[in-house]
């Protein structure tokens, strides 16, 4: 890992969509250097997939999504790690973090409906042993995702020319 | 009625082409490269803290020289990122912008009659700012085959006994050129031997590609004969807010503070304490967009020189400065064909003084997007010519 592929992976972050060519004009590499390194950086998994951000609310498919806080115990060898692991296997499960605080795992649950999320949580999540507390949170709007802005902002005037 | 307008006045040639750039204004659709301006937002910690100020009732004059703690953590600023050593107290005049330091500078150091020599191709108000303060201002060209960087045997020719001062802007608008320690020592010498003012337009500062920029103040002993000026409009892109800074030893800072009171007597105060906030908190602002500039242009230039218009690589600022010889077009030929036959805005470089004839500034603050776009239109009209 050195600059270029850092400089890489900033780019493909902000736009996974530009062809190696593309990248290498902007990083001073030919267009094969460039796929080496993007194959190099895909197979060492620093790269885990390439997807798009996108507004579901004006896409319009209703899905909801909810914030899910665990109290946890933590197992004696293995911390929370497996119990984090268990509940990453499921496909509802969008994200899944250990957090300092005052609750210990955070999920992002999403579901076609609010019945779907609180049944996931109350049949699969809450039952689970060792998870003590949990509190679940519906998103009712998401301003912002991934350092993307999803509201409108107005454009300000440009002059077309200063000196 | 008689003309009431003044000798001076009068002769101050007129900013750029103004009736090219309105035509730009009236039509649809065009890419404009002629912006010498970022096309980000301005960090919204920055706003906000402005805003915020407001709100607290903050909208009064501040000291002539800036907000007291602005000065204080602009002097550590420079200190720790070129090794600028300028008081708080008297060495540092918070401006309106650049423009505003630029004007007070050569109004402080400037006798009728008195020559300064301004390294071309320059942003277009050095020479009128002389021409105002009745001096006269004399050209060194700046030439490609230096890589655009001041030639000191050019300047040494330039010199005569009513030399007063050289004003020089490194990183360089429109070229992109950058000096490095060697070049500035050489440059220091001349300026030195000759008893030389220097003013220096340090605002592309920030927008260093390569390597570190070299503030002209610490080399050789300059410092106690140099005036520099600097502004956050470029580096934080901050071009509506107006702050810029003018630094310089302690008796000329005196002088220069005179003409700031009598002639603007505050930077606004909402500017500087955005200005505050941006040096507190901006730099990872402030690095990305840097590092945005650099992509694009390393992907910018690439693609001029592709289609044929054989471009220098700009080792700072955001201006790409490609040549149009062989087109069989003078720059302004080819800028007004581009601008009417493919609606792409650029600067024509004569625009910027001797050394610009036949060049054409493009900034690449603009999208990735729009700079793709605009290859492929300067593409186009090159193959119709």
């Amino acid at each position: 890992m050195d600059e270029k592929d850092h400089e890489i992976l900033r780019i493909l972050e902000d736009n996974s969509r530009l062809s190696a060519q593309e990248i290498g004009m902007m990083t001073c590499l030919t267009a094969v250097e460039t796929e080496a390194r993007i194959h190099a950086l895909e197979t060492a998994g620093v790269i885990r997939k390439y997807t798009a951000v996108i507004n579901w609310e004006l896409a319009g498919n209703g899905e909801v999504s909810s914030i899910i806080e665990l109290k946890v115990s933590p197992e004696r060898d293995y911390g929370y790690d497996r119990i984090a692991e268990r509940l990453s296997r499921f496909r509802q499960v969008k994200s899944l973090r250990l957090m300092t605080g005052t609750y210990d795992l955070q999920l992002l649950v999403t579901g076609r409906n609010m019945q779907e999320v609180s049944r996931f949580v109350s049949e699969h999540v809450a039952p689970m042993d060792r998870i003590r507390e949990t509190a679940t949170h519906i998103i009712m709007k998401s301003y912002k995702e991934n350092g993307n802005i999803l509201f409108e902002q107005q454009e300000a005037e440009r002059l077309p020319y200063s000196f | 009625m008689r003309n009431f307008i003044s000798e001076c006045a009068r002769t101050i040639p007129p900013s750029g082409i103004r009736k090219f750039f309105d035509l730009a204004l009236t039509m649809e659709d065009v890419i404009s490269l002629g912006v010498g301006e970022p096309d980000f937002r301005t960090p919204w910690n920055i706003c906000e803290s402005s805003i915020y100020s407001i709100e607290q009732g903050i909208t009064s004059y501040t000291p002539n020289k800036g907000l007291p703690v602005l000065r204080e953590v602009l002097s550590n600023y420079l200190k720790q990122h070129y090794g600028l050593t300028y008081n708080a107290d008297d060495e540092i005049i918070i401006t309106s912008g650049v423009s505003e330091a630029l004007d007070i500078a050569i109004r402080a150091i400037v006798d009728p009659g008195d020559e300064v020599i301004i390294a071309q191709p320059s942003y277009v108000s050095y020479a009128p700012c002389v021409t105002l303060a009745g001096g006269k201002p004399v050209p060194v060209e700046c030439t490609e085959s230096d890589k655009f960087r001041l030639n000191p045997d050019a300047l040494q020719e330039k010199i005569t006994p009513k030399t007063k001062a050289l004003m020089i802007n490194f990183p360089n608008n429109p070229t992109g050129a950058v000096m490095n320690r060697k070049d500035l020592e050489a440059i220091a010498d001349i300026v030195t031997d000759n008893d030389l003012l220097l003013v220096t337009d340090e605002v592309y500062a920030e927008l260093t590609y390569e390597g570190s920029h070299i503030a002209a103040a610490t080399v050789g002993d300059l410092w106690e004969r140099t005036i520099t000026l600097n502004g956050f409009s470029k580096a934080y892109a901050m071009t509506g807010w107006r702050v810029g800074y003018l630094c310089a030893p302690k008796d000329l800072c005196e002088t220069i503070l005179k003409i700031h009171q009598y002639v603007m007597l505050c930077a606004p105060v909402m500017g500087q304490v955005g200005a505050l906030e941006a040096l507190r908190s901006a730099e990872e602002d402030k690095n990305n967009m840097v590092n945005e500039y650099r992509l694009r242009r390393n992907m910018f230039v690439a693609g001029l020189n592709r289609i044929g218009l054989s471009t220098h690589i700009p080792e700072g600022a955001f201006y790409a400065f490609p040549t149009v010889k062989g087109t069989g077009l003078s720059d302004t030929e080819f800028a007004e064909r581009l601008l009417k036959e493919q609606r792409v805005a650029v600067v024509p470089g004569s625009v910027f003084g001797v050394g610009g004839e036949s060049h054409l500034r493009c900034a690449y603050a603009v999208s990735r997007k729009q700079l793709n776009e605009a290859l492929a239109r300067m593409e186009m009209l090159l193959n119709s010519l």
